[in-house]
């Protein structure tokens, strides 16, 4: 493996992301499956970056789930994306940032149909104007979640508590990075570090002193895939996604998954134990399974955020192995016990309804 | 006739053109912006389809070049060409500033950069080269992987850089199907243990004997062709290549893993054509080689009158066709000149 190859690459993929004042939106479906990662994300913006980062309580789903799992009509995707940057139009903010990978995707398809077929943005904006009387600005600068933390992952660097190292050995821990099929496939220019080897996270992982593994499966999709798991019929075929990949890393004997996709840490967490259970097969060391993070939860913990704090008692992938390994401090007794730290529930406020 | 032609590029087509305008009379300022002339063909082992030593057909050219009517410039790169009234004033890297009477544009070509394929991981996995690495193996005598152990499944991808919309070039290269054919064969003569798999879109055996060739390898040097694009390539953590592929015959995704995986790199516009272009004004077409003023009866005229164009600067063509394009180029000046002379003259 020639690193300078890929060092060329990323050069050549990176992206414009803006330094402040962003309009963030969250995911449908993170709050149920990882609940810690967008409150963390807001905590290390907020309090940590001291950024300003605006929520708007009106936001909706963007309807991508919908509009991958043939459901939703591409019309009507617009039109509800068209809906999302009219809140942000009347909340004066012009960066865009979503929390979801597949909301990512779903935004840069519209803008880039929208630029090419400028008839597309009108009728769009038409049917919004019907529907609701709202109109919209384009956002001056879109970027994901992840891109927000890669482009600040030296300052969180700076201000890092603990390191991706081995504190016994003094190695760097071996990460797996997965990315969200929808964050560059389609469009890899709009992805940092491009399609092929994006470096979104590698660049977390790099920064925060781990080492990324490239195993033969890295592009394989995570196993959600939409309809191999939103059709109950087709879910033996997102179980074995998942395990072709487990498969593939397992010689590099990683020590983390590190992804920025809704559905990615949800699948390579749970379909572990599913598979632990078909088969009796496991994947990390010792007899474990390989604890799969979101790009929040990792930056909060090398911030030294609070394990539980970070919602990591919700993995199916017991993370304390892990945690040990780095050398993290945490209560044990405090895994399931309710959160009552004050920098957490400051996140908890809600902005004013515009209705 | 006391005429002055310059001939950009002393590759295959302009040390041709060079040798035969030499041969009919001219002044010829042969400019090469390499150290010295000969073009691709330096780096190329054995030619297809008769497998004869390409140091052959650089001979052949050497000893045409050898003329007192020719001086040769190398290490030298075309700065200006400017046209005033029949005589175009070619100013070089070095200052000199060459009066022709002709310019013939023979700047070739530059193999695709392999790397822009992201997915086959050219320039980052040790054990993926292109078929220009090969040829430098060849020339070395010894064909190795990354660990200095010779490899025993290899994978040659066909059409990196051609018939690829991602990659902006709809063309066919035409020569990478033969070459991979010729080099497949060669691998398997010089490592008979091994085995080597085709991977193709179409075989476009075009040529003058390579059909026969094809079926040789297939009989007798027992290479497999399978009919399909590769996908991606992944190292694997004992360093070989994982690689996925549609077998479009059988209709079923198919994976390897070889020692060594071997990408057919097409031809593009060389980045002196470029040059050339801007600074003489010459039009290119879609495919980003130069335009000619007729593909039929006008492919060694460019959009200027006086300026010809020879050889694989106009489209991708074998030695054999870029030779006999280089000498049809000859015989246009030929006839230019004359009219030109014949105009002065009254």
């Amino acid at each position: 493996m020639k690193i300078d190859g890929k060092r060329a690459i990323w050069s050549e993929y990176q992206k414009d992301i803006e330094e402040d004042h962003y309009f963030y939106v969250r995911s449908c479906i993170r709050q149920n499956f990882f609940p810690g990662s967008e409150v963390a994300f807001l905590r290390i913006m907020r309090d940590v970056l001291k950024k300003d980062v605006y929520e708007h309580p009106c936001h909706t789903t963007c309807s991508g789930i919908g509009y991958h799992g043939d459901v939703v009509p591409v019309d009507t995707a617009m039109t509800v994306v068209a809906r999302q940057f009219a809140l942000m139009t009347e909340a004066g903010y012009k960066n865009y940032v979503p929390s979801c990978i597949t909301s990512f995707g779903l935004y840069t398809e519209i803008l880039e149909t929208w630029h090419h077929f400028p008839e597309v943005e009108e009728r769009v904006r038409k049917h919004l104007r019907n529907a609701t009387g709202r109109e919209f600005n384009i956002p001056g600068n879109l970027a994901h979640a992840s891109d927000i933390i890669y482009k600040f992952r030296k300052e969180i660097a700076a201000k890092a508590k603990y390191t991706l190292v081995n504190k016994e050995t003094g190695e760097p821990l071996k990460v797996v990075d997965h990315i969200g099929c929808h964050y560059s496939k389609m469009f890899p220019s709009k992805g940092v570090g491009g399609a092929e080897y994006p470096y979104v996270l590698a660049g977390m992982i790099e920064e925060w002193g781990g080492e990324v593994i490239d195993y033969p499966e890295r592009r394989h999709c995570c196993g959600f895939g939409f309809r191999q798991y939103l059709v109950q019929a087709n879910r033996g075929y997102s179980v074995a996604c998942s395990r072709e990949k487990f498969e593939s890393m397992k010689p590099f004997k990683p020590d983390m998954i590190l992804t920025n996709c809704p559905g990615c840490p949800m699948f390579l967490d749970r379909w572990q134990y599913v598979i632990n259970e078909m088969e009796g097969t496991t994947y990390g060391q010792n007899g474990e399974g390989i604890p799969v993070f979101t790009y929040e939860e990792l930056a909060g913990l090398v911030l030294g955020f609070d394990p539980w704090d970070l919602g990591l008692q919700m993995h199916q992938i017991n993370v304390e192995p892990l945690l040990d390994k780095i050398g993290i401090e945490y209560s044990p007794e405090k895994k399931f016990s309710l959160n009552t730290d004050p920098a957490v529930s400051k996140v908890k406020h809600f902005a004013k309804a515009v209705y | 006739m006391n005429k002055n032609v310059v001939v950009i590029g002393a590759g295959v087509a302009g040390m041709e053109a060079a040798g035969r305008l030499a041969i009919a009379g001219f002044a010829v300022s042969l400019i090469e912006k390499q150290e010295s002339q000969g073009g691709h063909l330096n780096n190329w082992h054995q030619l297809f389809p008769d497998r004869r030593d390409g140091k052959e057909v650089s001979e052949y050219l050497r000893k045409l070049t050898q003329n007192d009517r020719i001086k040769l410039h190398t290490g030298t790169s075309i700065e200006k060409i400017n046209h005033v009234k029949n005589i175009y004033a070619v100013t070089t890297s070095s200052g000199e500033v060459l009066n022709a009477d002709a310019v013939v544009v023979a700047t070739g070509f530059d193999l695709f950069k392999s790397s822009r394929k992201e997915e086959y991981g050219y320039g980052i996995y040790d054990n993926v080269i292109t078929s220009a690495d090969l040829e430098g193996m060849f020339q070395s005598g010894k064909i190795i992987m990354h660990d200095g152990r010779a490899p025993e499944k290899i994978g040659i991808v066909h059409c990196v850089g051609s018939r690829d919309e991602k990659v902006g070039n709809l063309y066919c290269s035409k020569l990478c199907c033969v070459t991979a054919v010729k080099q497949a064969i060669e691998l398997r003569e010089y490592l008979p243990a091994s085995k080597v798999f085709c991977f193709y879109m179409d075989m476009r055996m075009g040529g003058s004997m390579y059909e026969e060739l094809y079926r040789e390898a297939q009989e007798k040097y027992g290479i497999s062709f399978i009919r399909g694009k590769v996908s991606e390539a992944s190292e694997a953590i004992n360093n070989k290549i994982k690689i996925k592929v549609e077998d479009t015959l059988v209709g079923r995704p198919l994976k390897m893993e070889l020692d060594l995986l071997v990408l057919m790199a097409g031809m593009e516009m060389s980045e002196g054509g470029k040059r050339i272009a801007a600074v003489a004004g010459l039009k290119t077409g879609e495919n980003r080689f130069f335009a000619v003023a007729d593909q039929h009866y006008g492919s060694n005229n460019s959009n200027l009158k006086g300026i010809f164009l020879a050889g694989t600067c106009v489209a991708p063509m074998n030695i054999t066709e870029t030779i006999s394009h280089a000498r049809a180029a000859v015989s246009e000046v030929i006839d230019y000149l004359n009219s030109t002379e014949k105009q002065r003259n009254g």
